[in-house]
């Protein structure tokens, strides 16, 4: 090893960009480089919703009223924000935890929370373009209308999307580590979206099943962005269905979460 | 000056005792060692001095700072390399350093730190593609990226290569030659001997010793020991007679001669008067592994934290 000494500790006389920033732009770039979280969250969906805007142009493909696509943007909406909120953020988070890299970060100035919420900004951010995408090609492609009510479609999607990234936050304390993390991320997938309707949609549940439905986090959340995309605004038992799970895994997740 | 002053720590996980009662200083400029068996509260008092515990009881005071209270300012100019700890798979070399540069008021040169490393033909290597020995010496570049007074490395070559070994051991003396104080956690006597000025050696959540490796071994580690084979025939009383000489064995052509700092020259002269060569003549010093086993023998089983 060469002994070349001065440079190294020479201070750099560049400010260095604000670390939250960095550390956002730098969870970006990783997330970026999982092909296979980005072909799950993004481009499955999208896929899934092309075919049912194709199947939509037959005779009789409508539910309650509205073509398959209409139908299935709400459910592909609720399935990216799962994707990225219970799926890709507690392996990451609980991984970083098993590996020590909260605990390090615990001992530099910025601290481990700006990490967590790095990775928070991020999942919600590609969540959103997701959605924005999902919106976009049932538009221009298939032209299913913009939500009608856009006020109640926002508050809808902030309420879900707390309360699926207060969830995956809470898989992420509980799990014990990263691999952990991602089997109950799946666990969790399933009866979620068969609540939101992903199988079997809401219009066609037997009664009683959509009753369970309407309690559920992503049940309620599709119940609330149809309406909102019919144009009315959503029922107030929806939202608060979604407000106390958002309530709920949200205090669980930070009385539970552990650093190290 | 005192750069770090630790006085009457003390910290239990609930019933278990981890720290009893542990005090030293640390002198800036220099490297202090913390040595202990596995379990023996080394990991939990280094911690408590960079603030990621808080004592039961005692003062902590790094730099003048409390490191609870002061944490934050503190943490601007102590680096960090804990035990185990790792970075995402996918995060390059560079990416690595410019991240961890941008946590720090006054960073180092990113790219002029890992040259000294030996890690600039890496920069743009993944995580997960990097050697034992890369890694953890991209992790010390992290932890010295913030151009800190006092550098805290945990475990420093534990899993490393003979060789790699040799090279951060190197490393670690330039760095000190910059003017960073280091306190190095170790349970591996030949780092410590070779690295540190001052060492403290922790048993059972106390400070059994402190001083400098050559001192400890000196006054702990016992006597020396002189091996040779003699040219002609030899009689054990002459060397056993000698005053610096407490024992002399032969096992097949071999003497092994024990005695004080003194008895190498008592021996030698003795033979010299009686025309007798000594053949493959080696001694072993007192080591600073010997005063460890001299001060830690004396306690039951480390108990694991």
């Amino acid at each position: 090893m060469s002994v070349d000494t001065t440079p190294a500790y020479a201070a750099v006389p560049a400010r260095p960009g604000p670390a939250l920033a960095k550390l956002v732009f730098t969870e970006a770039r990783l997330l970026l480089r999982e092909p296979v979280a980005l072909f799950w969250g993004l481009a499955f969906p999208m896929a899934l919703l092309a075919v049912m805007g194709i199947a939509s142009s037959g005779p009789g493909a409508r539910l309650g009223g509205l073509p398959l696509v209409a139908v299935y943007e709400p459910i592909l909406i609720a399935f990216v924000t799962v994707a990225f909120a219970i799926q890709g953020l507690p392996a990451v988070v609980a991984g970083y935890r098993e590996r020590r890299i909260l605990r390090r970060l615990a001992t530099t100035p910025v601290g481990p929370v700006r990490v967590i919420a790095a990775q928070l900004t991020v999942n919600l951010a590609v969540a959103l373009v997701a959605t924005a995408g999902i919106l976009t090609v049932g538009r221009l492609g298939f032209g299913v209308a913009l939500p009608g009510q856009p006020a109640g479609f926002l508050v809808t999607y902030v309420l879900a999307a707390t309360a699926m990234l207060g969830l995956g936050m809470l898989v992420a304390a509980l799990a014990p580590t990263g691999r952990a993390a991602g089997v109950i991320g799946t666990m969790l997938f399933f009866p979620l979206m068969f609540f939101a309707g992903l199988w079997i949609p809401r219009a066609t549940m037997p009664a009683s099943l959509r009753q369970v439905s309407d309690f559920t986090p992503l049940g309620a959340a599709v119940q609330a962005l149809q309406d909102s995309m019919r144009g009315v605004w959503p029922h107030l038992s929806a939202l608060a269905v979604l407000a106390g799970y958002a309530v709920v895994f949200t205090v669980a997740a930070a009385r539970f979460f552990r650093w190290d | 000056m005192a750069v770090i002053d630790v006085e009457h720590v003390r910290k239990q996980y609930g019933e278990k005792v981890a720290v009893e009662d542990v005090s030293f200083t640390v002198e800036e400029g220099e490297i202090f060692g913390i040595l202990g068996r596995n379990g023996a509260g080394k990991t939990t008092t280094v911690e408590c001095v960079v603030g990621l515990r808080r004592p039961d009881g005692g003062l902590v005071r790094v730099l003048g700072m409390d490191p609870r209270r002061d944490g934050h300012e503190l943490r601007q100019h102590v680096g960090v390399q804990l035990q185990e700890s790792e970075l995402p798979d996918k995060l390059t070399v560079a990416e690595a350093i410019d991240l961890y540069a941008s946590f720090y008021r006054t960073p180092a040169d990113g790219r002029a730190l890992l040259s000294l490393l030996g890690l600039a033909d890496k920069r743009n290597t993944r995580y997960r593609k990097l050697s034992g020995g890369q890694k953890q010496r991209l992790s010390i570049a992290l932890a010295l990226i913030g151009r800190p007074r006092i550098a805290v490395l945990d475990e420093l070559t534990t899993g490393l290569d003979p060789a790699a070994r040799r090279g951060t051991w190197a490393l670690i003396e330039d760095i000190r030659r910059q003017g960073v104080t280091i306190v190095l956690v170790s349970h591996f006597m030949e780092e410590a001997e070779r690295l540190c000025d001052r060492v403290a050696i922790i048993e059972a959540g106390r400070v059994a010793d402190i001083g400098s490796p050559a001192g400890l071994a000196g006054r702990l580690g016992g006597e020396q020991r002189i091996h040779f084979q003699p040219s002609g025939p030899l009689d054990g009383r002459l060397l056993a007679d000698l005053p610096e000489v407490t024992s002399v064995t032969r096992t097949g052509g071999t003497v092994v001669v024990t005695g004080t700092a003194d008895a190498l020259l008592a021996v030698t002269s003795a033979l010299a008067r009686r025309g007798v060569v000594a053949h493959g003549l080696r001694v072993e010093q007192p080591s600073l592994e010997d005063a460890f086993v001299a001060v830690t023998s004396g306690a039951g089983p480390s108990t694991e934290i």
